[in-house]
């Protein structure tokens, strides 16, 4: 047959209160595999308690060189971050 | 793209890289640096998983429970190692099954240390010790290179390395505490390994290729020399606490130069390891080919039965 098994994108929760975070990809079968893969790979000295997996090829992802026009229309709102508003010294806690 | 609009983009690239900026995948990168680094990761990928070989020499005849769990957890982790570094390096565009084939068609060279053999329990420890110990000072400077998935996966590797060393040094250590035998096994062990280790450094300075551009795109920040110099600094001491020789007339501290003087390098032996006449290179090959051939029908059928089983579930909620 000669086929690739296809690629996943690993995500490891390190510990409850925290988010997953990516750690990697393996090659996998299918889903059962690709999380049984991820335990072996990426958690062999307890760096997770939750692992997602995820098939790369649903993973839709910005492209790099469309980043000026895609990320120019957060750049001239400073008025979203709270150093825009000039508010005088004594005024405490805010 | 004109030649004109790529030099520009390559002057950006480099300028980002001296700014100790990250590459990530997706972004623009000059051919060569895309090729230079698919060359060195996978390379780096081939060394753990040939790696695994002379030690599992010894899986069966580990001489306690306790030395057994820690070589095969070794194994594992190099087992670890080279699938971090492979996907890594297919982020440059590059599939798993070509890099399998360029290290089995003999196109893709991996790290000759493993193309010796392990002919008693010490050499595993030897290799731990010494070949770990040269890999880690290899690697380390690596945890901050400038291809953002390289650095990611070595960050991940360094932090399991210092185990494996530990662990190699122990084995030293046990035997030079034991019988005369025990300890001339041991000695017989660094006789055999401690040259092929200060190889594992890459040749000469004066006669390193790559070293400028590498220099350059942080997949080196010290030289092979100034490298090699800091692995027989600080394992000569280790030698002594051991109790045993480093097999080098020439050895000797320089007060001088704040450094140990050493003796000059077969490197006949080492281009003639490189280039596939070393004592293991085609057993390595063989077993490596070998296993990968007669897993074929298992990666088959774990896929025919996920699709079997894909095609199912659409049957159900149809």
């Amino acid at each position: 047959m000669k086929k690739e098994w296809p690629l996943w994108e690993v995500f490891v929760r390190s510990k409850n209160g925290l988010e997953h975070r990516h750690f990697g990809s393996l090659h996998a079968a299918d889903a059962e595999m690709a999380l049984a893969n991820a335990r072996d790979v990426y958690t062999r000295r307890n760096e997770g308690v939750s692992i997602w997996v995820v098939e790369s090829s649903n993973i839709t992802a910005s492209q790099p060189e469309n980043n000026p026009e895609f990320f120019e229309p957060a750049k001239d709102k400073v008025y979203r971050h709270p150093t825009f508003y000039d508010l005088p010294d004594e005024v405490k806690h805010m | 793209m004109s030649e004109k609009e790529i030099k520009n983009l390559e002057a950006i690239f480099e300028q980002r890289i001296a700014n100790e900026e990250k590459i990530e995948p997706k972004d623009w990168m000059p051919e060569k640096y895309r090729q230079t680094h698919i060359r060195q990761i996978s390379q780096h990928a081939h060394s753990e998983v040939v790696g695994m070989l002379p030690e599992g020499n010894w899986v069966t005849r580990a001489p306690s429970l306790r030395r057994k769990a820690a070589l095969l957890a070794k194994i594992q982790d190099e087992a670890g190692h080279g699938l971090y570094l492979y996907s890594a390096c297919e982020t440059l565009g590059i599939s798993r099954d070509e890099l399998y084939d360029q290290l089995h068609s003999g196109k893709a060279k991996y790290s000759s240390i493993f193309n010796y053999p392990t002919l008693t329990w010490a050499d595993i420890g030897a290799i731990g010790w010494l070949v770990d110990g040269a890999a880690i000072i290899n690697q380390v400077p690596l945890c901050n290179t400038s291809f953002g998935p390289y650095a990611r996966a070595m960050v991940r590797v360094c932090k399991e390395e210092s185990f494996h060393q530990r662990q190699g040094y122990e084995i030293m250590l046990t035997l030079c505490k034991g019988t005369p035998e025990q300890k001339a096994m041991a000695q017989d062990a660094l006789n055999r390994w401690w040259w092929p280790s200060l190889m594992m450094f890459g040749p000469t300075d004066a006669e390193s290729v790559h070293t400028e551009q590498s220099m350059k795109w942080k997949l080196k920040r010290k030289t092979n020399d100034e490298l090699r110099q800091q692995f027989i600094d600080q394992t000569v001491p280790q030698a002594d606490i051991l109790g045993i020789t480093v097999p080098d007339p020439d050895l000797k501290w320089n007060e001088e130069r704040g450094h140990y003087d050493f003796g000059e390098i077969n490197w006949d032996e080492f281009w003639q390891v490189v280039k596939g006449q070393g004592p293991c290179n085609r057993e390595r090959m063989k077993a490596r080919v070998s296993a990968w051939e007669r897993g074929e029908w298992v990666r088959d059928a774990a896929l025919a039965y996920a699709e079997k089983n894909a095609k199912k579930n659409i049957k159900k909620a149809m």
